[in-house]
């Protein structure tokens, strides 16, 4: 097949773009650990507050003193709605759902993932200090636009971690934990 | 005359009015489809001004989070559902009328067209009256009212008689001519429709074996990300199912309505087939951000991908090529100057020249979202929207109003109605759309999720942020608006009218520079291309489908929180 000698180097440079872009993505992926949130784990969704792994949803520390904070979604609410975290610390965030698929966003960071009810979602990421906008960017309902959460992230001198958390979701969500129903 | 010279003369009369009469009734469904493209377009740009109100914070009467994820679901059903399938059925039964001279089967076909009909009308029941308010995307275990499915499915089906029938062409149009390859216009539409015969198995498998039994409630629970990753599967060759018809536009019409040749046919070709090869095992770049399915399935996915901008950038080459060659036959000279000299008058030139021009734009976005790792700073903001627009919403759908303005008066002997409208609505078009998709693309990298009725998050400080930005996109909105306004208009009365007496024309393909294709090169067999895209999709899929099959799942019962 005759090609036109430009729209061959054209094709050539096309080709070259292609593998930096790929070879990028690779480096990183591998390297770098730069990947997007995969955990692979299910629960099931019609128990998720009587399953110990989210019973208590919030901020937890365990033994090796690594942070961890468990979420759970449902129309319109994450549980907890609000969370302190140590800055500049590695914390592992785990979530999961107990209605409809959600999306928990933390506003202006690449901390990001699907939630899907049946599986546990789960990724690590460190903070700089600050108030975070957490938002929930995967349609769910009427009540959509109104499910959100804060996240602060505060310097690790002045962070406490909490103790065993007491409160059930249930109790949570009798103190008004969950926001308005618009 | 002999008694059986008489009977033979009458055999081929008869055979000829068959053949004519048949494509005639090619000829009255293409215009068919039009109509039903026309009608779902201009009912989808309702809903769409609605939301851009909304977007504006604009207080109107009957603005409510229901009414607006209402007409979330029903923009996105109608115009990339709806309004796309028809439009590219006109096109595939244009294409074959022109080179065929009529449809293979009549009566299935056109049993098909109205059972499309009935299943829009389905579905879009089911949306306005509140029964399904769960976007173009139904996740589960959002549950819709059984009919929502159902329509859907039966849609999808009756698209597949049309795709069997133009690969049927196809074969058959290789069958008399073994040596002689189709048009480039034929290929690329059976390219597409086996695309489309490929990738609809995943939808197909989400409704019939999961979402229809759901709904009806003979099973009780659901696995959201089996349904998922099936959506997937069919999602993304979707969109190629969008712009292939748009890429075929510029290959083989708009060189010729430009004034010039189709710079490279054998290259055209040679798009098309990779496309059908690439086109579905990349699914999971919609899933980046999806627990269940492992990373490196993912970055899979990704490789494909990026293979797959190949074409689309080697189209941007034959494209401008073309033009210029246009653009110097009319006189331009220079460096640019054959830009100038374009026929920019010319609603089919235009159309696609701002379509071109946005798509440059959105493809590059496209890679971005598509670049696993950074897709988590972008995935499921305001930026997908952004980019979307500016791809199925500009690339495809500005082509396929360019080419209906250039396709229906041939086809009905009418002339262009409004046609100071059609000329000006694509740059109205070009202008609202990036009024529009720039902020948006903006708003989403600041974190403004997509499709939130109100963004203000009671008054948080991120959420203020974005609202001098999204008043601009809801500008552009309205804009946009009018362009639209302009396109229903110019062809709904150009639908509408008698024939003005002027004569209906053959629809005529651009003339390669080389000269006419002699011989078939290895682009041509698109039936081993087929089989090698079935290859590409049981490794892409087989070993993540049995992952999730293994896994001890939990089922979901199904919601209706709307």
């Amino acid at each position: 097949m005759k090609v036109d000698l430009y729209e061959k180097i054209w094709m050539w440079g096309v080709g070259v773009m292609l593998a930096l872009f790929f070879t990028s993505t690779a480096v990183a992926a591998v390297r770098d650990s730069l990947q997007p949130p995969s955990h692979v784990e299910t629960i099931d969704p019609t128990r998720v507050m009587a399953d110990a792994r989210f019973r208590t949803p919030g901020v937890s520390v365990d033994a090796a003193g690594h942070v961890q904070v468990r979420i759970v979604g449902m129309t319109f609410a994450w549980l907890p709605a609000d969370i302190t975290v140590p800055a500049a610390t590695p914390v592992t965030i785990r979530v999961t759902s107990m209605d409809v698929v959600h999306g928990f966003e933390i506003v202006r960071t690449d901390g990001q993932t699907m939630v899907l009810p049946g599986y546990v979602s789960q990724f690590t990421t460190t903070f700089d200090a600050g108030e975070y906008l957490i938002t929930c960017n995967e349609y769910c309902g009427v009540g959509h636009h109104t499910m959100a959460a804060k996240l602060h992230a505060v310097p690790r001198a002045q962070w406490h971690a909490p103790a065993v958390a007491a409160s059930t979701p249930t109790q949570i969500l009798a103190q008004g934990g969950s926001h308005d129903r618009r | 005359m002999t008694a059986a010279s008489a009977r033979r003369l009458v055999e081929a009369s008869t055979a000829a009015g068959a053949a004519s009469a048949a494509g005639e009734s090619t000829r009255r469904l293409t215009i068919a489809n039009v109509w039903v493209a026309v009608i779902a377009f201009t009912v989808a740009t309702a809903m769409a001004v609605m939301q851009a109100m909304s977007r504006a914070n604009l207080d109107l009467p009957g603005r409510s989070p229901r009414m607006y994820y209402l007409s979330v679901t029903a923009h996105g059903v109608l115009m990339a559902l709806v309004f796309t399938t028809f439009f590219i059925m006109a096109l595939g039964w244009a294409v074959v009328r022109q080179d065929a001279g009529a449809m293979k089967w009549p009566r299935a076909s056109w049993i098909a067209f109205w059972a499309a009909v009935a299943g829009v009308a389905m579905t879009t029941w089911a949306i306005l009256t509140h029964r399904a308010s769960v976007l173009y995307t139904f996740y589960p275990p959002l549950q819709a009212h059984p009919a929502f499915y159902i329509g859907l499915t039966i849609v999808v089906v009756a698209s597949l008689e049309w795709a069997v029938s133009m690969v049927a062409t196809w074969l058959e149009l290789r069958r008399t001519k073994p040596e002689q390859p189709v048009s480039l216009a034929m290929h690329a539409t059976t390219a597409n429709a086996m695309l489309w015969m490929l990738c609809t198995l995943g939808v197909a498998s989400e409704m019939i074996f999961q979402l229809i039994p759901w709904s009806l409630g003979w099973v009780k629970t659901i696995d959201p990300l089996l349904a998922r990753t099936l959506f997937w599967y069919f999602g993304h060759p979707l969109v190629y199912f969008w712009i292939l018809p748009a890429y075929t536009i510029w290959y083989t019409v708009l060189p010729r309505q430009a004034g010039g040749y189709l710079f490279s046919d054998r290259l055209g070709r040679m798009v098309f087939a990779l496309f059908l090869v690439l086109s579905t095992p990349v699914g999971f770049h919609h899933q980046f951000q999806d627990p269940g399915i492992s990373a490196g399935w993912k970055l899979f996915h990704t490789f494909n991908t990026m293979v797959i901008s190949f074409p689309s950038l080697v189209t941007a080459f034959t494209i401008c090529a073309s033009l210029e060659v246009a653009g110097r036959l009319h006189g331009g000279k220079g460096l640019l100057g054959w830009i100038g000299t374009l026929p920019w008058g010319n609603p089919l030139v235009s159309c696609s020249l701002c379509a071109m021009l946005l798509f440059l734009v959105g493809g590059f976005g496209g890679s971005i979202n598509a670049a696993y790792s950074l897709n988590s700073v972008v995935h499921n903001t305001a930026w997908v929207q952004g980019h979307f627009h500016l791809t199925v919403g500009s690339a495809a759908a500005l082509t396929y109003m360019g080419a209906m303005y250039w396709m229906v008066p041939r086809l009905r002997g009418v002339s262009l109605q409004y046609r100071p409208l059609a000329q000006v609505q694509p740059y109205l078009w070009m202008l609202g759309m990036s009024f529009f998709s720039f902020p948006n693309h903006i708003t989403g990298l600041m974190g403004l999720p997509r499709r939130v009725y109100d963004a203000t998050y009671g008054g948080a400080p991120q959420a203020q942020m974005w609202s001098e930005l999204t008043a601009i996109s809801a500008a552009g909105g309205i804009i946009v608006f009018t362009s639209a306004l302009c396109f229903v208009l110019s062809m709904g009365k150009t639908l509408l009218i008698k024939s003005d007496g002027i004569q209906r024309e053959p629809l005529v393909w651009a003339e390669p520079l080389e000269g006419d294709a002699a011989g078939l090169t290895m682009w041509d067999r698109l039936g081993r291309w087929w089989v090698l895209a079935a290859v590409l999709v049981v490794i892409a899929y087989a070993i993540p489908l049995f992952d999730i099959f293994s896994m001890t799942r939990f089922g979901s019962p199904g919601f209706k929180p709307y």
